[in-house]
């Protein structure tokens, strides 16, 4: 049953199709070098150099992307006090962040003094809600929460992703990259079979890309809607028939700053829309 | 593997044919389609008999859509879009989706011009047909084909 | 209520003559009445926006009807000729007959 299953998914990986029509395939993407030596690729490219026109077009203007009208829900969140220290996390964010507002989303996940250990963007706004501003956290995948996280990450849009791995953040790095190639679920694939080896290619109709995360939360058609990167990498582990684990889960904190220290130089593109 | 060799000396529409059945019976139980009939059905009723023109209208719509969720549909009419020659409305049908109507727009000289454009959701690879009402009673249609590619990857 | 909001481009100056072009986005799943809840199993019923009016300075100027075809958080974007100053209202109705508005001024010159 396997073997059927992985010829089955290994047949749907077609060598790159004549009509890709996609920047990466024309030669029009930004492609960065990278410049640590321990990245696997010699070329780093944005998962919206993957994509056709149809979509590419939708990003390129706040008033067609449909991720807008969350990260606007998530402005009006940033402004309004909650908790009981009267404050809004405009009004607390930048100390409690460890670093200013306009490079908060190219830089987390990051290794928070505070905390002791490396949060995502979206744990340092709970930690800010509660530690800074006496409020409830919010939950993942909530509106709320997807709302604020990409209004924060829409203030770094443009600026390159520069998560730094070394230092206290070494632990986690190593963990995440483990994580990354690590074969998991029935499928018994990596992130790296599709995302490493793979991408360029499609994968039945859809084409694969590297996996770069800096246009997260982003709009999926497939959903319908803005989600997390937590939340594309459950779906990825429910693709290979793997467990999927918690949001926010330590591993899930540790994989995602190691794939976005893969995409770093690239632009944060938050809020993105894609397929 | 004999079959394969028949419809290699078949014409390519026949071919599309017998796939088209197969697929209609490999599809049994799911609901009907709406299908080219009942679009050109609905275009008799609006245009109420009245011969419908080529011309006039320019799509703007994907060759291939990666998703069906969202797919861009835009037109334009040519028209002057004076107070005695505009374009009264325009609808716009799909012929693979449950039902054919997708959404239709009334127009008014004080818009100048006449185009719009939307994202509608589409069930599989299908036509798109766009028929124009002119405020004298005539009519114009025009249409394409787009393909919709079902993802690999969930999530 | 609060998590349906509209979000409009109109241009806030133009020149008489020209024609703009006006955009709109409302947050909304546009359930078709087709779909399942995944956990209860239970047809999600139909709601959508069924209509979306764009009207200026008090006359009606362009209508969308919505069908369930159209995707999850509606889009429309379509052309007005300025001619005058004025006051644009976009109103989105959903089925069950809620309305929601967004206004936005033009000025003319």
């Amino acid at each position: 049953m396997r073997i059927a299953v992985i010829i089955t998914m290994a047949l749907g990986l077609v060598a790159t199709a004549a009509y890709a029509k996609t920047p990466y395939h024309d030669g029009t993407a930004e492609v960065i070098k990278p410049t640590d030596e321990r990245h696997p690729l010699s070329e780093i490219v944005s998962g919206y150099d993957f994509r056709k026109a149809m979509i590419r077009d939708v990003q390129d203007d706040d008033f067609e992307n449909p991720a807008m009208l969350i990260a606007d829900y998530g402005e009006e969140l940033w402004d309004t006090v909650d908790g009981s220290a009267g404050k809004s996390l405009s009004e607390v964010f930048q100390g409690c962040a460890e670093v200013p507002l306009n490079q908060a989303g190219a830089l987390y996940p990051r290794f928070h003094e505070g905390a002791g250990k490396v949060v995502s963007l979206e744990q340092l706004i709970n930690m800010c809600r509660e530690t800074a501003m006496g409020a409830k956290p919010y939950k993942w995948e909530k509106r709320e929460l997807l709302g604020i996280t990409s209004y924060i990450r829409m203030q770094s849009r443009g600026a390159r992703v520069n998560v730094v791995v070394d230092g206290r953040a070494a632990d986690s790095f190593k963990r995440g990259e483990k994580l990354y190639y690590q074969r998991v679920g029935q499928l018994d694939m990596s992130c790296a079979h599709c995302h490493e080896d793979n991408y360029g290619n499609y994968i039945r109709a859809d084409m694969l890309s590297q996996g770069n995360i800096n246009g997260f939360p982003t709009y999926r058609l497939k959903w319908n809607g803005v989600g997390s990167t937590h939340r594309r990498f459950r779906g990825c582990m429910k693709n290979i028939r793997a467990k999927p684990l918690p949001y926010g889960h330590e591993d899930y904190v540790a994989l995602e700053l190691y794939v976005a220290w893969r995409g770093n130089g690239l632009k944060v593109e938050t809020p993105a829309y894609r397929n | 593997m004999k079959q394969t060799t028949n419809l290699v000396s078949i014409s390519r529409r026949k071919a599309l044919s017998m796939l088209a059945a197969a697929g209609a019976i490999g599809f049994a139980g799911v609901p009907a389609y709406a299908g080219g009939a009942e679009v050109a059905a609905k275009i008799k009723t609006l245009a109420g008999g009245k011969s419908v023109g080529e011309g006039s209208i320019i799509l703007d719509l994907p060759e291939i859509a990666e998703n069906g969720n969202a797919v861009k549909v835009a037109f334009s009419v040519e028209s002057p879009m004076t107070a005695n020659n505009y374009v009264k409305a325009v609808h716009v049908m799909a012929d693979g989706n449950p039902t054919p109507d997708v959404a239709s727009f009334n127009f008014t000289p004080a818009m100048g011009a006449c185009s719009a454009s939307t994202r509608m959701r589409l069930a599989k690879t299908q036509n798109i047909v766009v028929l124009a009402e002119m405020n004298d009673g005539s009519f114009k249609k025009a249409q394409q084909t787009v393909k919709v590619t079902i993802g690999g990857c969930g999530g | 209520m609060a998590k349906i909001k509209p979000r409009v481009k109109v241009p806030k100056k133009a020149a008489a003559g020209d024609i703009v072009e006006i955009k709109a986005l409302i947050s909304h799943p546009m359930h078709t009445g087709r779909a399942k809840n995944k956990k209860t199993g239970k047809k999600i019923p139909r709601k959508i926006i069924n209509k979306f009016t764009a009207s200026f300075n008090g006359q009606e100027v362009f209508v969308a009807n919505f069908e369930p075809a159209v995707s999850a958080n509606p889009y429309i974007a379509f052309p007005f000729k300025a001619s005058e100053s004025g006051n644009f209202t976009f109103t989105w109705v959903e089925d069950g007959g809620a309305e929601f508005k967004a206004s936005k001024k033009m000025s003319v010159s």
